[in-house]
């Protein structure tokens, strides 16, 4: 394998109260694959941030082609070829793709202008859709991660460092980034992938390195590792990956929704004439890629965008357009971003979990607040949904995303849901966290709710959903029954392929 | 040296960081008394004494805190629900105008005449503020640009009414309205020009706006749509309705401070620059320390009315000029805004 390219050496960070990362070493070769697993809070994105000059060390050093180097800022990680896709795009919103790629990237005159063939001929060898005169505020996050990868194999990196690359990919998109990391191995360069997502580990990695409590569990090339393995190794546990549910007796008809068309935030038509029935008890998958109207259907069934046509009935009634009268009828809401739209972090644990209810009895009496039994509420839903926060007076922002999930659920959830519009539910959890917020899902479903589930993740959409649609450019293929359509042909049809 | 964020920054990192920029103003404010040719603790000491350590300084310091009460407990609410109001000095000059209208031309019965030019003045800030809530509600126009501008207008309004319609006839060549009656006029602490009323009227509001804050379903929404509007839009909180509701508060709140400068010490409408001389601007200051918490102005905006009333000590006593003070709120604001990074983060070497 000849030298390695990247060497770190007994890495060590601390922060209050926790080791992130202890004593980690692992070594990149040039023209390898290197796979970084582990759960939530195991230490995956100190480590990316130590690789990248976010973080310092506190102990152990960091060797480039054999030689010790200080990665005390982004600027040196770039200069050692270390080039980092956030997993949360860092784009200026108000600015053209081009723009954004131009960006520290030379020429003074007329930069984006001079970057645009290059950034047509990146993205065309690598399959790569991005508009480069689009604004980004007009992008999907799934466009957005994209224009980041982009912006990445701009810079020519020697060793990339893809943080979770894939989450807003289809099947065949991301097997098209495979195609181009395979490119880029041939190339000789290194990349380090960061995923939740084990089989995609499996089918491109090289090596893989599993993280547990900040520590290296398992150093496993790519033939002594196996799905069960891996989870085994970051869980600490046996994991099932069965598809548990049963598809129940449908209920009577709950949600009907005919020939719905809705404008998008651009103007565009972004629904185009979307028709379903929802039964009690059920739970309807959605998937799609980013950007193909996902967003506008849920936001019309939580009363956050008007429709421009179509009719929703919610047990025969027109839905109002309203998101807190809809909450008193009982739809419930987790939407897609849980620190801009469904949390307030600065605000407490508690108050986090009274969002929906804080000015009705027992939280208020009159137009004053009960601060105790706020508390008390909170104590409650801490207990049952198993938040691990140090009280419930703790700002939001402090808890893990999965924890934060928590809150969402238990404060949705509480109050009798019948219909329940889950968006991505698990981004970004680890496979503990993604397990309870699916339990409590098929928990409701038992209990008579039904289920909207948009997600990007097709194993849970198989797993949990009993019908799957999916959307693309605006109008829903489907629903087509869980057990009668594959993986494969889900991913056709989210690219506009037949199934 | 580098900047590390911070996880969870206690309270008492936010007392500390405020009180450090706080020194580093006076210590860049005694750079200019130094270049004065002053020694900056003898201009400190002199400013001590000449308030603190002295009866009619007190008074000084106290007649000055009670128009900065008001409006930064308004303001500190304000700001906590991000409506950016910088008018507070126009709201007050239309709040001294609707109460001086009532005073003048509203024949009532005397016990009436007070609390109905309160009553007006009140509404006077409420509607001059409104109006930059509506147009930001109703054209998304951004409150900070429209509520400053709105400060020019009423500056320009007064001017007009003292010298035209509203001129007093006994005025020869000044420019002002008559005189109120005597029972038109705020009691005053003895000898002083410490008009109580108002000054209890701005205790009790900054500690009802605290309640309202923490402790009512109102404060809990202007909260929510304060710290995450995306949020509120999914709660299907209003932020049109938060924005006006604050608006009105906050104006109304100055515009009772101009009822206090007029009814209780210069009797009557006179020129905007001595009705005021900055109060809704030295406000803005006064709530940017409470951050966020209106009963906190009790604390802030005396130390602002120490700063003013030492002020004019200093303009008294080394025959600088009063426009010091204004040096000494911009260097405060600059030190705490820049302060603010610190809240979050702290600073390592290497």
């Amino acid at each position: 394998m000849g030298k390695p390219l990247l060497q770190l050496r007994d890495i060590t960070k601390r922060f209050p109260g926790v080791v992130a990362n202890d004593r980690v070493s692992l070594e990149l070769y040039p023209g390898e694959v290197l796979a970084l697993l582990g759960e939530n809070g195991a230490g995956k994105s100190t480590l990316v941030s130590i690789l990248y000059g976010l973080y310092r060390p506190d102990e152990g050093e960091i060797l480039v082609e054999g030689s010790p180097v200080r990665i005390a800022s982004p600027v040196d990680a770039l200069r050692y070829g270390i080039g980092l896709v956030p997993q949360h795009p860092v784009l200026v919103d108000r600015h053209t793709v081009a723009e954004n790629l131009a960006l520290g990237l030379g020429s003074a005159l007329f930069p984006s202008r001079r970057i645009l063939p290059l950034i047509e001929r990146i993205a065309g060898a690598y399959g790569l859709q991005v508009d480069p005169k689009a604004y980004v505020h007009q992008l999907s996050p799934g466009e957005k991660q994209r224009v980041e990868i982009v912006r990445a194999l701009l810079r020519g990196a020697k060793a990339l460092i893809l943080d979770e690359p894939t989450s807003v990919l289809t099947p065949q998109e991301a097997q098209a980034l495979f195609r181009v990391m395979r490119e880029l191995r041939a190339a000789g360069k290194s990349i380090i992938f960061i995923s939740h997502k084990l089989e995609e580990v499996l089918s491109i990695a090289d090596r893989c390195v599993v993280l547990r409590r900040g520590r290296v569990v398992g150093n496993l090339p790519r033939e002594e590792a196996s799905k069960t393995r891996l989870a085994e190794l970051m869980v600490g546990r046996q994991v099932s990956f069965e598809r548990r549910r049963q598809t129940p007796d449908p209920g009577p008809v709950l949600l009907k929704v005919e020939g719905l068309t809705a404008r998008s935030e651009r103007g565009l038509l972004a629904l185009r004439g979307v028709g379903f029935e929802l039964r009690s008890g059920e739970v309807l998958g959605i998937a799609g890629i980013a950007g193909n109207g996902q967003s506008e259907l849920v936001e019309v069934l939580a009363g956050l965008r008007l429709p421009q046509g179509g009719r929703v009935l919610l047990e025969g009634k027109p839905l109002p357009s309203d998101p807190a009268r809809l909450f008193a009828l009982g739809v419930a809401h987790i939407p897609e971003d849980r620190i801009r739209m469904g949390s307030v972090p600065s605000m407490s644990v508690a108050e986090n979990l009274a969002l929906r209810n804080f000015d009705q009895p027992p939280l208020a009496r009159g137009v004053l607040l009960d601060p105790k039994a706020m508390s008390a509420q909170a104590e409650e839903r801490v207990r049952a949904y198993a938040i691990a926060t140090p009280s419930v007076h703790t700002p939001a922002r402090l808890l893990s995303g999965g924890n934060l999930q928590k809150v969402i659920l238990a404060r949705e959830l509480s109050t009798k849901a019948r219909l329940i519009l889950a968006v991505h539910p698990t981004y970004g959890l680890d496979i503990g966290a993604a397990e309870q917020v699916h339990e409590a899902l098929l928990q409701q479903t038992r209990l008579g709710a039904a289920v909207v589930l948009v997600s990007e993740d097709l194993e849970e959409l198989l797993s949990l959903s009993d019908r799957i649609g999916v959307m693309h450019r605006g109008e829903l293929l489907g629903p087509y029954g869980a057990m009668e359509v594959s993986r494969e042909q889900i991913g056709l049809l989210m690219t506009g392929g037949a199934a | 040296m580098r900047l590390e964020p911070l996880p969870n920054p206690s309270p008492l990192r936010s007392v500390g960081v405020t009180l450090l920029a706080l020194g580093l103003a006076f210590a860049l404010v005694g750079g200019v008394f130094w270049a004065y040719g002053l020694s900056p603790l003898e201009a400190y000491r002199t400013m001590l004494e000449g308030t603190l350590l002295d009866p009619r300084g007190w008074q000084e310091v106290l007649r000055r805190t009670i128009p900065l009460l008001l409006i930064g407990a308004g303001l500190s609410l304000a700001f906590r629900t991000q409506f950016y109001n910088i008018g507070a000095e126009g709201q007050l000059l239309l709040g001294a105008v609707l109460a001086a209208g009532v005073a003048l031309f509203l024949p009532l019965p005397p016990a009436l005449s007070l609390p109905a030019m309160a009553l007006a003045a009140a509404l006077g800030g409420a509607l001059w503020c409104g109006l930059a809530a509506w147009l930001k509600n109703r054209f998304y126009v951004n409150e900070i640009l429209t509520t400053l501008m709105l400060n020019y207008v009423a500056q320009s309004l007064v001017i007009y009414l003292i010298n035209g319609p509203w001129r007093g006839k006994d005025v020869r060549g000044y420019i002002y309205s008559d005189r109120f009656a005597e029972y038109q006029q705020l009691p005053v602490l003895l000898g002083s020009n410490v008009h109580w009323p108002t000054l209890a009227l701005g205790i009790a509001l900054a500690l009802l706006l605290q309640l309202l804050l923490f402790r009512s379903t109102l404060g809990f929404r202007l909260r929510v749509v304060g710290e995450n509007p995306g949020a509120a839009r999914y709660l299907g909180i209003s932020q049109s309705r938060a924005f006006l509701v604050v608006a009105l508060i906050t104006g109304g709140a100055a515009g009772l401070a101009g009822f206090g400068e007029i009814a209780g010490i210069h009797h009557r409408l006179i020129e905007p620059t001595q009705l005021s001389s900055g109060y809704g601007f030295t406000a803005i200051i006064v709530a940017w320390l409470a951050r966020g918490n209106p009963a906190l102005v009790l604390l802030t905006a005396p130390l602002m009315g120490l700063i003013l009333a030492g002020g004019d000590v200093l303009k008294v006593s080394f025959n600088l000029p009063f426009r010091i003070v204004d040096v000494f709120s911009g260097v405060m604001l600059f030190a705490l805004i820049g302060s603010e990074l610190f809240l979050r983060y702290r600073l390592r070497h290497r």
